[in-house]
């Protein structure tokens, strides 16, 4: 079986960009992308593309073709994958397999979102529709209002408090200070979190990422294409897994936590063949403060109910003994929605290699995860991405 | 029914029968309870699905006071909405209560409200 390698990555500046169009976004993440892999674009042989509410913020479905096009690759097939949030950690799981079962050797992957085109209540509205909508967002249930029913319910299951999502938010921010790609830039406290006006109770503005305009390729090789043509491909691919949960958070035993990232998590530990205890960082979707704390304990770093402390015990900030989030997350980052999946891996790729600008915070590190959540958890993948030198794994 | 590109069945029987007061889940033979349309239990894929009451009184599992909602509910933020436990099923609804009167544990009742030309599941705290 092929191991596939990142040969290149590629970002646009996540922010508010209402006038460009998705396909301008795409173009200039996967441009990017496959310049710093160096590959012949002509070898690249298929698309995979995550988009959630196109049809929403552009009245445009069938995405695929339409971005290939973007990049000058009209001629390859091309598919857009739609799984709420997790839509480019999905299509990404689509190129790993691609490439693994021999199908492929060369392959772009991504993903690409406008949102703030749609002001604040039409941005809600589309990203509503990831929840059930006879039986929550008929019931007035919107995308962060799922969350905070998660956190009320994690603070009655386990204890917590608002002080301690709101650390997480800073530790975030703070990561975000030198991170060209982000959203916010800036230094918050504790005490302007708290003091933030409510979003959904008990969620403020500070526990919630922005909207966000943007877009995250990667060019995934086989090792066979690296080696045959000397390319510099250092982070592998070396675990990846899906896991799937109810629609509707009614429907779930435990509202309080996420057992689709446990499966997920156990799934791809397994394909990659590592414990929790080895994985030395990871990007988690934070699309609210307390998804972070629920996907650090389905990752297995933490102890279900102990999750909620550890950013304000300093043990998931740059300086801690698990990073979490060096990127700034989607809190701080920001969060287009079909490219997070995507953009997770562009920074896990970048902090191994070492061209990130917290990689000196993990400069020892070989072992990075990438998770990424749709909706509350019904869809969500997680990756296991190694550094190692050609030929060490798969082999 | 009066026009069916705007009537989901299943659903919208269960809210004609919630409004009714004769409220039903979908109950398997190994007790998980669901809501309709179901063909199978969503979560053993048991196709014995039996209509059976919801209890009179939920209890509030979990619930948040929404101060950004969409445009369907502009205007009537902040509003309460929880999910509440009905014996063996679980339902989501709005509150019809100050958010200061609404609590994790609190009991309600479910009713049916129009809101926004949309029917919508209610809950009352008794």
């Amino acid at each position: 079986m092929q191991t596939p390698r990142v040969a290149g990555v590629g970002l646009t500046r996540f922010g508010v960009h209402p006038e460009r169009t998705g396909r301008d976004l795409f173009a200039e993440a996967a441009l990017a992308a496959i310049d710093d892999a160096g590959v012949d674009r002509s070898s690249i042989e298929a698309l995979h593309y995550g988009n959630f509410m196109g049809e929403f913020a552009e009245n445009q479905g069938h995405q695929g073709p339409l971005m290939a096009e973007a990049v000058g690759l009209s001629d390859r097939p091309a598919t857009r994958h739609e799984s709420a949030c997790a839509s480019s950690g999905v299509a990404l799981r689509e190129a790993v397999r691609a490439i693994r079962c021999g199908e492929a050797d060369v392959v772009l992957v991504g993903g690409a979102e406008r949102m703030n085109n749609l002001g604040t209540a039409g941005a809600t509205e589309a990203l509503a529709i990831a929840a059930d909508d006879l039986f929550e967002v008929r019931a007035g249930v919107t995308f962060p209002g799922a969350y905070a029913l998660m956190a009320r319910a994690y603070f009655d299951a386990y204890g917590g408090r608002r002080e301690d999502l709101a650390h997480i938010a800073v530790k975030n921010h703070d990561h975000a200070l030198e991170n060209e790609y982000a959203q916010f830039q800036r230094a918050i406290s504790v005490e302007t979190a708290l003091e933030a006006p409510m979003i959904a109770e008990p969620l403020g503005i500070y526990d919630s990422c922005p909207i966000t305009d943007g877009a995250s390729a990667l060019v995934l090789v086989s090792d066979d294409y690296a080696v045959r043509n000397d390319v510099d491909a250092s982070v592998a691919v070396t675990g990846s897994a899906q896991g799937g949960d109810t629609l509707a958070l009614q429907d779930r035993r435990e509202i309080a936590r996420t057992p689709a990232t446990e499966r997920a998590a156990d799934a791809a530990y397994g394909d990659a063949g590592i414990e929790a205890d080895d994985v030395d960082f990871a990007e988690v979707h934070d699309c609210f403060t307390i998804a972070e704390v629920l996907a650090i304990e389905a990752l297995g770093f933490y102890e279900v109910g102990e999750g909620i402390a550890a950013a304000r015990r300093g043990e998931t900030d740059r300086n801690g003994e698990r990073p979490i989030n060096l990127s700034g997350g989607l809190k701080a980052k920001g969060h287009p929605v079909g490219a997070t999946g995507t953009s997770q891996v562009v920074e896990v790729t970048r902090l191994l290699r070492g061209d990130h600008p917290n990689s000196d915070s993990v400069s020892d590190a070989t072992t990075g995860v990438a998770h990424n959540a749709g909706g509350t958890v019904a869809s969500v993948t997680v990756h296991v991405l190694e550094h190692t030198r050609r030929g060490e794994v798969g082999e | 029914m009066s026009d069916p590109t705007d009537y989901d069945e299943g659903y919208d029987d269960l809210l004609d029968a919630i409004d009714d007061s004769e409220g039903y889940y979908l109950s398997c033979p190994s007790g998980h309870g669901s809501l309709p349309p179901r063909r199978v239990c969503p979560v053993c894929g048991d196709p014995q699905l039996r209509e059976t009451p919801i209890p009179d009184v939920g209890r509030v599992v979990t619930y948040t006071v929404v101060h950004v909602p969409t445009p369907q509910f502009d205007g009537a933020a902040p509003y309460v909405t929880a999910i509440a436990e009905f014996g063996d099923v679980r339902l989501t609804g709005l509150v019809a209560a100050d958010p200061d009167a609404v609590s994790v544990g609190a009991d309600v009742s479910v009713g049916v409200e129009t809101f926004d030309s949309e029917r919508r599941i209610v809950f009352e705290t008794l």
